[in-house]
């Protein structure tokens, strides 16, 4: 023992701990910075922040990586060589600002919506979508068009809020888990938090994925279940519930339009939508005296079933007669969908059965008394403890949106919304569709030197607000809100630049990205996007789409393709606000919001994209940006997020608000904001009191609090739409019956597609080709360990992922004779890659898969050329085409879901046929980027070493 | 000092590994190399960071399993292969081979409280530790030319700077699933030597003798979906029945 | 195991070095002859060589000494003082026969002693490791001894020949040693050949009640430290051809060429072909202990689909 070394146990970790939100993924968890002679000593999670609970995950961790990696972008650049070369020349910021004013004013002053504006993995949206608005172009969105629309919208659309940002599972409560193809990062933590609980209660988790790893690994019953046909299941599961008797008659007749009278009306324009009184107030059967009264005439039995005649002989039917007649359908029943779903009949019903078992038998009630809407008082709250969650790999196929609204209705169905136990809704959600705006960027919504009349992005009621001309024809350059996508609710950005190389509907003179990838793994067809980008018209010598102005922290493939691009600060240098007016990350119980703010400060020539904003709406006299003088409004985003207000009282934070910083959600401007946020970890939070916790949507108090917190000016409750009647306004206007009337092209497609009750059609794709041609599902999952791209430039965590095989099922690879280590060529009616594959048991066995965005361009990212990511590495974008296979109609349709225009990344089918042995997989790229200085070795903290 | 303590340790701190639990996530391992490449010892360095042959030295790694049931305990929906992620750090064992075979007295296990570390001043990086070890829990760095392990955070767990409640080992601090949980498995009464006892904690290969201070609490027994498929009644012979029930529901309300 | 060149150098250099100075400690060559004194001068070159080549792979060389400290409990340890300890009576006896031209037995035998000792010392480094199941046999130390007898016989035939002696005594020694050498060698690989595992990625992962185990995905997708340096794998049907190229190049030719020369007498014949004797074994040796390495697989494997 003498000779045992003396081990210095007590060494303090830092100088200073500063408290600040992560970034490395869409989570937003609570982070200490701990910091030790100016450099990041150490970062981990935030033990007081309500998201992560001190915990973090390996992103989180890896910020360290993330900020001193050598991708990291130096100064503003313009482009001297061609583009893709990756030749740039460094300027001054002056200089850069100049240009990019010059290059936005001549747009705004000609035509604005030569503007395209669109934010990848932006958390500034609030912000970004002003800026947009008061710019004048109607053309703008984010990402969720090829992220999780059909989520959204669905989820709004149906219960008045979606999973993740909307609402979590009760994570302290639910005894049955059940979810549905998560990408790990939405949610990333609180999921993994929210497992440990089941687990250590011993509630069952359920997880339906083709691809049985991550959270599917620790499932306790795990169904791998065919791509894309989740909706059929979940319809199976509605109709043994049904067949059961085991719904929440109750609760659908409180909170559903399970009553509601649809017109029954065959070829008039009303046909299929709800009966109204003049006032538009929707109608209901009162059983007892068998008269139609209105929705909330006190005392009114309402009727579910039967059919009304109406005094002016037409006939009119409850909502629920439909949805039951539809359900029972034997075509639903088990054995009928086990072969198109790969789950069999056992298990559905055994599911069905332990929805039902624990939603009923193992009910539960939170002894609070409570106020609904109408004033009724309750004992207590009912809970089913019975939740859900879903994501990607529901929504990014073609019948994703059905398919959401298929989950919500069966949640309705069993009294499980908002509910102890069940899926909760997070503030300022739920908010009824009404509580949404409609799109704007019709002809009269814009025009020279103007601000936009309204916000770009909403909700239509119906075809009289889709944004398109007289001929029908988009208004938008990624034809949002066209016929071709009518509730694209958040745009389509992975429309936008094939769209505008191909002059469809018109051209743009300025496209101006931030922090989107699109170059390279959030665009299908990459190579063809690639050309698109590089293709001049052969006329004017000029780029076919002319100007591209991008903002990103880090030397992805993207910045290649940029004319000018402005160097973006990392997530430690900046001021950020995640905002309720933005992507909340409020819980159950509690409204909150959190900052970001310079924990260190940039060592080099970059500004934080949002004041880089600012600045250019001021330059450009936007208002809202600057006073008539010209003079700018906020000295920076720090400024803007303290003193901007969106209506009197609301702005971007809803914390420490006041001249004395005591209000929460309403209150005057206080100058002391920011500072007050650092002091409480960068995060503010206000507890729901616990008799508005649970029915939000029709909770007296809480809609109460809502109104106090500024969420809306008059109470919002809503109504679950178990039947959507803005879907069945579609289908009039395609049969011709409403107007306006829907254009012939589209008119079957809608027909198809938009029925008012959820359905569940055949992914387009798959419907296209052959599937003997093309038998096999291709998909990706997100890997824990990386955010989309954003990863590989990490020197840590490059190491868990520095290529990504292709997990090829057993039974495929007995079959084709393939073993882990070989090569293929994975063919698709697009186009053809070719990887190495590894095998797998544990898959659908009609699925092979791959992580998502491990494949990177040879010399992006700071790697060098034969990085394994760039040599092995693959995407499978390369496969995915952003149009469908002709189907000899003469047209091409978007590979999208058709209501909202979610790209169908999970749609892909393929075949794989064995290759040659190779070092490189295929398509290769030649570098975008000239040689980069190579780093031998790391010793971060080498200096610290004791 | 390279003989082990020659009395039990009276204290045997580890680590407890649930793999029930364990998403495969690598919040541990990152969470591991931010502290350690800054705190004991020299950094954990990486050769070339941004190149081809990207390596560097890790105290803990996630490997995923994929289990086929092979007439074994059905879990899930049976005959199904699933996958197991399974974190690997330095177990700490009682007769650590890692300490006894090192020629300088750079390996040792602490008297006091059984961690087994390496005092980076005597090692000559030789590598036999490494060798050693069934369990790949030492790697050498190769920017050092030393012997890198976990050192259960030693540097955190006695470390009067911080919050009592901090005061555990990185990896344990920042699971995000609660799969690692640490403690004195020499005390029956602590809440590790509780968990091992009731969930049946597992020794990694037994067979090799080494007695390993940390433990892996196995996935639970699960049961299949199908097994309830009985349970639904069928009540409703079409939609007749079905909204004769409904009306009688509507009573009741 | 990854087989290091500088490892494969130092037990093969060391182990004939030892077991040449062994057989000189014995006395059985003419300590005045000029082949005898280059032999001394020429083990202690090889055992210097060897532990010089040993240290290559340290990461801190300069803290080598620090090695000689836990002989108590560390094979490697009393290696590294028995090497150093037994220069002492090796010296001596290289300066007897090199300066005096003479031979003194207790010397000699001391030498020979600690010699063998110091060769079982090296073995014991590799035999006492468990997590490698081929090596973790008192099979090892015997063929280590076994080997460096043999080499130290073979090599000391031709300084016999070199000085014009035609005694069959050494040669006849050297092929005795050398056939009972490889055939202990031989009785290794066939254990190494047919053992069952001691550990599966069932019992490394404690999984083996819920079905069979398979590596997925490793930890990290390139090499580590722990797979460059014990994730080395050879196949198995290379592995027995380079095995019969051992015993062939280390065995049968020198037993071949050491008895032409015994029976040819002393001269130009018996020289060369003890030579090419010593050469061949050498070989032979060499590609014994890459197979040593090679063809022992680490525990940790297990965990890393190896």
């Amino acid at each position: 023992m003498k000779s045992e070394q003396r081990v210095a146990l007590s060494e303090p970790v830092s100088d200073e701990v500063r408290k600040t939100t992560c970034y490395m993924c869409a989570c937003r968890c609570g982070i200490d910075v701990h910091l030790k002679d100016g450099k990041i000593r150490y970062i981990e999670g935030n033990r007081d922040h309500p998201v992560n609970r001190g915990v973090l995950c390996a992103k989180g961790s890896a910020g360290i990586m993330q900020h001193y990696a050598p991708a990291r972008l130096r100064a503003p650049m313009l482009r001297t060589g061609p583009r893709g070369s990756g030749e740039f020349k460094e300027i001054s910021w002056d200089e850069a600002l100049a240009l990019a004013t010059r290059w936005l004013d001549e747009v705004r002053q000609s035509d604005p919506k030569k503007l395209a504006f669109f934010t990848g993995r932006d958390q500034s949206q609030s912000l970004t979508g002003f800026w947009a608005q008061q710019f004048g172009t109607p053309n703008y969105a984010a990402h969720g068009g090829f992220c999780s629309v059909n989520m959204a919208a669905a989820g709004i659309m149906t219960i008045g809020g979606a999973f993740w940002e909307f609402g979590a599972p009760d994570w302290d409560r639910t005894k049955l888990f059940v979810m549905f193809g998560v990408a790990e990062d939405h949610d990333s933590n609180p999921i993994k938090i929210g497992i440990s609980k089941l687990k250590k209660r011993g509630a069952r988790f359920v997880s339906v994925n083709p691809v049985r790893t991550g959270y599917s690994a620790v499932a306790d019953n795990w169904i791998g279940i065919r791509p894309g046909t989740d909706g059929l299941l979940i319809l199976s599961l509605v109709h043994e519930l049904l067949k059961a008797r085991r719904i929440d008659v109750d609760y659908i007749v409180r909170y559903s339009n399970a009553t509601w009278l649809v017109v029954d009306a065959p070829g008039t324009p009303e046909h299929g939508l709800f009966l109204r009184d003049k006032d538009g107030k929707a109608q209901i059967h009162e059983t007892v005296t068998e008269q139609v009264v209105p929705l909330g005439t006190s005392g009114a039995r309402a009727g579910l079933s039967g059919r009304v005649e109406l005094p002016d002989g037409r006939f009119a039917v409850p909502v629920f007669q439909l949805l039951a007649e539809k359900y029972l359908d034997p075509q639903y029943a088990p054995e009928a969908v086990a072969k198109e779903t790969g789950v069999s009949a056992e298990v559905i019903r055994g599911l069905a059965a332990e929805i039902a078992r624990v939603a009923f038998d193992e009910a539960i009630v939170v002894h609070q008394p409570w106020t609904d809407v109408n004033g009724q008082r309750h004992d207590g709250f009912v809970g089913r403890p019975v939740s859900f969650h879903a994501m990607r790999g529901l929504s990014a196929h073609s019948n994703g949106f059905q398919t959401a609204r298929a989950l919500h209705m069966l949640q309705v169905l069993i009294g499980a919304v908002d509910c102890p136990g069940g899926f909760r809704f997070e503030p300022p959600y739920p908010k009824p569709v009404e509580a949404h705006p409609t799109p704007h960027g019709k002809a009269e919504h814009f025009g020279s030197n103007k601000p936009l009349s309204g916000p770009h992005l909403g909700f239509p009621r119906g075809p009289e607000d889709l944004l398109v001309d007289g001929d029908g024809r988009p208004m938008r350059i990624d034809k949002a809100f066209s016929w071709d996508a009518p509730i694209s609710a958040h745009g389509l950005m992975h429309m936008v630049i094939a769209n505008a190389y191909a002059g469809d509907p018109y051209p743009v003179d300025l496209m101006f990205l931030y922090m989107a990838n699109m170059a390279w793994n959030s665009s299908m067809n990459t190579a063809g996007v690639i050309k698109m980008l590089e293709d001049k018209d052969p006329a004017s010598g000029e780029y076919r789409i002319p100007k591209i102005i991008y903002s990103d922290a880090y030397s992805s493939e993207m910045v290649a393709y940029a004319d000018l691009v402005l160097p973006d600060t990392t997530y430690l240098e900046r001021h950020d606000c995640i905002s309720l007016l933005d992507r909340p990350i409020s819980e159950p119980d509690a409204v909150q919001d959190a900052i970001r703010w310079p924990v260190v400060q940039p060592d080099r020539d970059v500004r934080p994209f949002q004041t880089v904003l600012l600045d250019l709406g001021a330059r450009l006299r936007l208002p809202g940006f600057a006073d008539n003088h010209g003079k700018p409004l906020y000295k920076d985003y720090a400024d803007y997020i303290v003193r901007h207000e969106r209506r009197p009282g609301i702005g971007p934070l809803a914390g420490f608000r006041g001249s004395k910083g005591d209000r929460a959600g309403r209150g005057a401007i206080n100058p002391e904001q920011i500072e007050r946020y650092i002091e409480n970890g960068s995060f503010f939070s206000a507890h729901i009191p616990l008799e508005a916790q649970f029915f939000k949507h029709a909770n007296r108090a809480y809609q109460d609090f809502g109104v106090r917190m500024g969420f809306f000016d008059e109470p919002k409750p809503v109504i679950f739409q178990l039947y959507q009647e803005t879907l069945q306004k579609f289908r009039l206007s395609a049969e011709g019956a409403r107007e306006p009337v829907a254009p012939e092209t589209h008119r079957q497609r809608i027909l198809d597609t938009f029925d008012p009750l959820p359905v569940w059609y055949r992914p387009f794709e798959e419907a296209a080709v052959s599937p003997d041609e093309y038998p096999y599902h291709a998909i990706t999952q997100r890997p824990a360990a990386m955010y989309h791209s954003w990863g590989s430039m990490n020197a840590w965590l490059r190491q868990i992922h520095s290529k990504n095989p292709l997990y090829v099922p057993g039974a495929i690879c007995d079959e084709l004779g393939l073993a882990t280590g070989d090569w293929v060529w994975v063919i698709s009616h697009h186009g053809r890659i070719k990887v190495e594959i590894a095998r797998m048991e544990a898959v659908n066995p009609s699925t092979i898969w791959t992580w998502n965005a491990i494949g990177k361009r040879e010399g992006a990212w700071a790697l060098d050329r034969d990085a394994p990511e760039a040599k092995k590495g693959f995407l499978m974008n390369h496969l995915i085409h952003e149009l469908l296979p002709p189907k000899g109609d003469g047209l091409r349709w978007s590979n999208s879901d058709p209501i909202t225009g979610q790209a169908a990344w999970y749609d892909l089918r393929v075949r794989i046929e064995k290759a040659q042995p190779a070092e490189v997989s295929e398509p290769h790229f030649t570098a975008v980027a000239p040689k980069r200085l190579h780093v031998d070795e790391l010793r971060y903290g080498q200096e610290w070493a004791k | 000092m390279t003989t082990l303590p020659s009395l039990p340790t009276p204290k045997r701190l580890g680590l407890v590994i649930d793999l029930d639990v364990c998403v495969g996530c690598h919040a541990c391992v990152i969470s591991c190399k931010e502290w350690n490449t800054g705190g004991y010892g020299a950094a954990l360095s990486d050769q070339n960071p941004y190149g081809a042959d990207v390596s560097g030295a890790f105290l803990n790694r996630i490997h995923s399993f994929e289990v086929v049931p092979e007439g074994g305990q059905v879990i899930g929906e049976a005959g199904e292969a699933r996958i197991v992620h399974f974190p690997k750090s330095c177990l700490h064992c009682e007769d650590a081979p890692c300490v006894t075979v090192c020629p300088t007295g750079a390996s040792y296990k602490r008297a006091e409280d059984g961690i087994v570390l390496v005092d980076e001043d005597k090692c000559i990086g030789c590598g036999l530790c490494a060798w050693s070890c069934a369990y790949g829990a030492r790697e050498m760095d190769l920017a050092a030319g030393v012997m890198k392990k976990c050192t259960l955070c030693i540097d955190r767990i006695y470390n009067e700077t911080l919050q009592e409640i901090d005061r555990v080992p990185s990896c344990v601090r920042t699971c995000p699933a609660n799969a690692r949980h640490y403690g004195d498995l020499g005390d029956p009464s602590s809440e590790v030597s509780r968990m091992v006892a009731e969930r049946g904690g597992f020794d990694l290969m037994p067979e090799q003798g080494t007695r390993p201070t940390n433990k892996y609490l196995p996935p639970r027994a699960r049961k299949p979906l199908a097994a309830s498929s009985a349970v639904l009644a069928e009540n409703t012979d079409g939609a007749r029945g079905f909204f004769a029930w409904l009306d009688g529901m509507l009573d009741r309300i | 195991m990854h087989p290091a060149p500088s490892i494969i150098i130092f037990t093969t250099l060391s182990g004939m070095g030892y077991g040449l100075a062994a057989i000189l400690g014995l006395g059985l060559l003419d300590p005045g002859a000029v082949a005898t004194k280059v032999a001394h001068v020429l083990a202690l070159a090889m055992i210097a060589g060897g532990l010089l080549s040993s240290t290559l792979h340290l990461g801190n060389p300069q803290r080598a000494w620090r090695a000689l400290s836990q002989w108590r409990s560390s094979w490697l340890s009393r290696e590294g003082v028995m090497a150093i300890a037994t220069f002492a009576p090796l010296t001596v006896s290289a300066w007897l026969s090199v300066i005096e031209g003479r031979y003194l037995p207790p010397v000699g035998f001391l030498g020979a002693a600690m010699c063998l000792a110091t060769v079982y010392c090296t073995a014991m480094i590799y035999a006492s490791l468990r997590a490698v199941q081929a090596w973790n046999t008192q099979l090892t130390p015997l063929c280590y001894l076994l080997f460096a007898v043999a080499g130290g016989l073979v090599i000391s035939a031709l300084v016999g020949y070199a000085s014009g002696g035609d005694g069959i005594l050494v040669p006849l020694l050297a092929i005795a040693a050398s056939i009972a050498a490889w055939g202990a060698k031989r009785t290794w690989w066939t254990r190494l050949r047919t053992m069952a595992p001691l550990s599966t990625p069932e019992s490394a992962t404690g999984l083996g009640s819920i079905g069979r185990v398979r590596l997925f995905e490793r930890p990290h997708v390139n090499d580590n430290y722990l797979t460059r340096e014990m994730g080395f794998k050879v196949v198995r049907k290379h592995a027995v051809k380079l095995s019969n190229l051992a015993m062939i190049a280390g065995g049968a030719v020198p037993t071949v060429l050491l008895a032409i020369a015994a029976f040819s007498g002393a001269g130009a014949v018996a020289t060369v072909a003890s030579a090419l004797a010593v050469a061949s074994y050498a070989l032979g040796i060499v590609v014994e202990r890459w197979l040593f390495f090679a063809e022992a697989r680490h525990a940790v494997t297990n965990f890393y689909g190896g």
